[in-house]
């Protein structure tokens, strides 16, 4: 089944001419043909004609032996990225008919190890969201369902959903993701798949449509954790045009899987033990710190006082950075535009009619925090409890190598669930986001199912720029909990 | 901190999202929802601690002073919803 494979798997199978690229694309442009209308994981699905060309390019280069890394491999796209051409946008009104002239930093990265692109997966509207249901082009369906209650749709997480969807069905082999306060990882969990926000700094943030500046980061979305590591190489790399980049020396992350984890130091932070977290995540979380006690490792506890904090300082910063940064849309330079008399009322025509309600909404808190007489109060305080929070992170790293957490306080819920008050649907974040407040890199790896037949992610969190010990835990979490199901609906069920 | 309407029409028009009246009591409500939750960080004693800007896992650098970019205004401008040859267009702003 040429859509159930790992990357790894298929980039050996290419190799080894079992199969041609052309005919791995195909496999995946049916599979996207017959599930697509279900799932709504893709915006946009390229032409068939162009993806098979791009298959038959990387075919050649195995032939002449000059295959890169991500060669011939079918993926997905977040329809964040920036790519020439091809339209790109944001799933909002605002950029529905946006094609750039440009090509993202990480999309140029992975057309340059060989990737092929299958086409632009759905989110939440620029990135705010954590079901995927602020899309202006509807909301993706997890193709994962409640056993025995196939009627109800769940929502695949966000804002990374249409990435998690289409790579838990086997509508692409892996999927770029971006993550602001846990948009690669909570999504991850929820389809049952590997996601990985790498440190900031890691991968260039030109390109991708901006949300929250200090906080942005993107990342590889894959069905296991080497897969995670081989897609990073491809995506990340020092790049001149975003002065936050990085210029480390990028490692062949794959390698670090698969390596022992005997002897290192795991902490389990005490504040993540929330009042009224489900048993079952409980449960799960037990069963991660056993199977690396059982691979050699050494459990402590640690604590990090400000964790409570997290999500509240989050819901500053990052509306406050999203402000700022979507002030852009302005019906001049791109996007929509709602004509009227004056320059003023062209703004907020325009404004008003191509934002959706949860971006507006985050548009007018940022404007407020930021706003002369509550900076001080709002803004410099969140910046300043921020700097705690890292703090609680660098303390934590003196004494262990990573934290293992649940990755999000429940399963996939329902459509609909969670819907009228926003602190319930930002809550879905809790664990996600104090890394990115942070920096820090964090993978979430599936690890098993609740009695609902639903899959549960853990969250490996590392120091800066040790992304290879994170996947070295994550591996070691992933081999031991042989996670092999699939979700109801995929591209191999009843074939 | 609450909002009262009147603040909300002021973020409103700061903001540029041009909202109708029966909309701005919803708007409000919504935001204050929020910021009832977010007012939790008042308890948090940040006395001494600097603010912390980005992630400062990396220190800014300086390149050299010379073009790496540009002469693209025709693909920068084929972005846009309406032009005019060379320009972007607005509505008159100056009677």
């Amino acid at each position: 089944m040429l859509t159930g494979l790992t990357l790894t798997e298929a980039r050996a199978g290419l190799a080894a001419r079992k199969f041609s690229a052309r005919e791995l694309a195909q496999a995946h442009l049916d599979a996207i043909g017959r599930l697509n209308t279900t799932l709504n994981a893709y915006i946009t699905v390229l032409p068939e004609a162009d993806v098979l060309a791009s298959a038959d390019a990387a075919d050649a280069r195995y032939a002449a032996g000059t295959a890169g890394i991500m060669d011939g491999l079918p993926i997905g796209v977040k329809d964040l990225f920036c790519t020439k051409g091809v339209r790109t946008t944001a799933a909002s009104k605002m950029l529905a008919d946006f094609v750039p002239s440009y090509e993202s930093t990480v999309t140029a990265n992975l057309l340059n190890a060989g990737a092929v692109f299958l086409g632009k997966t759905n989110l939440d509207e620029f990135a705010m969201g954590s079901a995927n249901i602020n899309s202006a082009f509807g909301p993706t369906t997890n193709p994962w369902k409640r056993t025995g209650d196939e009627a109800t749709a769940l929502v695949p997480g966000g804002s990374s959903g249409g990435s998690s969807a289409a790579v838990a069905a086997g509508m692409a082999l892996a999927a770029t993701g971006t993550d602001t306060g846990g948009s690669i990882r909570q999504p991850a969990a929820y389809c049952g798949i590997v996601g990985l926000k790498p440190t900031y700094g890691r991968c260039s943030r030109w390109g991708t449509i901006a949300f929250a500046s200090s906080l942005d980061q993107a990342g590889p979305m894959t069905r296991s954790v080497a897969d995670a590591g081989l897609m990073l190489e491809a995506m990340a790399g020092f790049d001149a045009r975003d002065s936050t980049s990085s210029n480390r020396p990028v490692p062949e992350f794959h390698k670090a899987v698969g390596k022992s984890v005997k002897g290192l130091r795991v902490g389990i932070p005490a504040e993540y033990r929330a009042p009224g977290l489900p048993a079952e995540i409980v449960a799960m979380w037990e069963q991660g710190i056993a199977w690396l006690k059982a691979a050699g490792c050494e459990v402590v506890d640690v604590s990090l006082p400000h964790t409570r904090y997290g999500l509240t300082t989050y819901y500053i910063i990052a509306p406050a950075e999203c402000s700022s940064n979507l002030a852009r849309y302005d019906g001049v330079r791109f996007g929509l535009r709602k004509d009227a008399p004056s320059l003023d009322g062209v703004y907020e025509a325009t404004r008003a009619a191509g934002f959706g309600q949860e971006v507006r909404n985050r548009i007018l808190m940022g404007t407020y925090v930021l706003s002369a007489g509550y900076y001080d109060a709002y803004y410099l305080k969140a910046q300043k409890v921020r700097t705690l929070i890292k703090r609680d992170f660098e303390n934590a790293f003196e004494n262990v190598d990573v934290l293992l957490t649940p990755t999000a306080p429940s399963a996939a819920f329902a459509q609909g669930e969670n819907m009228d008050d926003p602190v319930q649907m930002y809550l879905n974040d809790i664990f996600t986001v104090p890394a990115s407040m942070a920096g820090v890199p964090a993978l979430s790896v599936p690890v098993g199912l609740n009695d609902a037949g639903l899959p549960l992610g853990l969250q490996v969190i590392g120091r800066h720029f040790d992304e290879e010990t994170v996947l070295s835990i994550g591996g070691a979490l992933e081999a031991a909990a042989g996670f092999t199901h699939t979700p109801s609906i995929h591209a191999g069920a009843g074939a | 901190m609450s909002l009262d309407l009147a603040t909300t029409r002021r973020i409103a028009k700061l903001a540029r999202i041009g909202l109708e009246e029966n909309e701005l009591e919803a708007t409000r409500q919504k935001l204050n929802g929020i910021l009832g939750w977010i007012d939790q960080l008042a308890e948090v004693d940040v006395t001494g601690v600097p603010p912390m800007v980005g992630t400062e896992t990396e220190t800014l650098r300086q390149r050299e002073d010379r073009v790496t970019d540009g002469n693209c205004r025709d693909a920068l401008l084929a972005c846009a919803p309406e032009t005019s040859g060379p320009f972007y267009t607005v509505p008159k702003v100056v009677e």
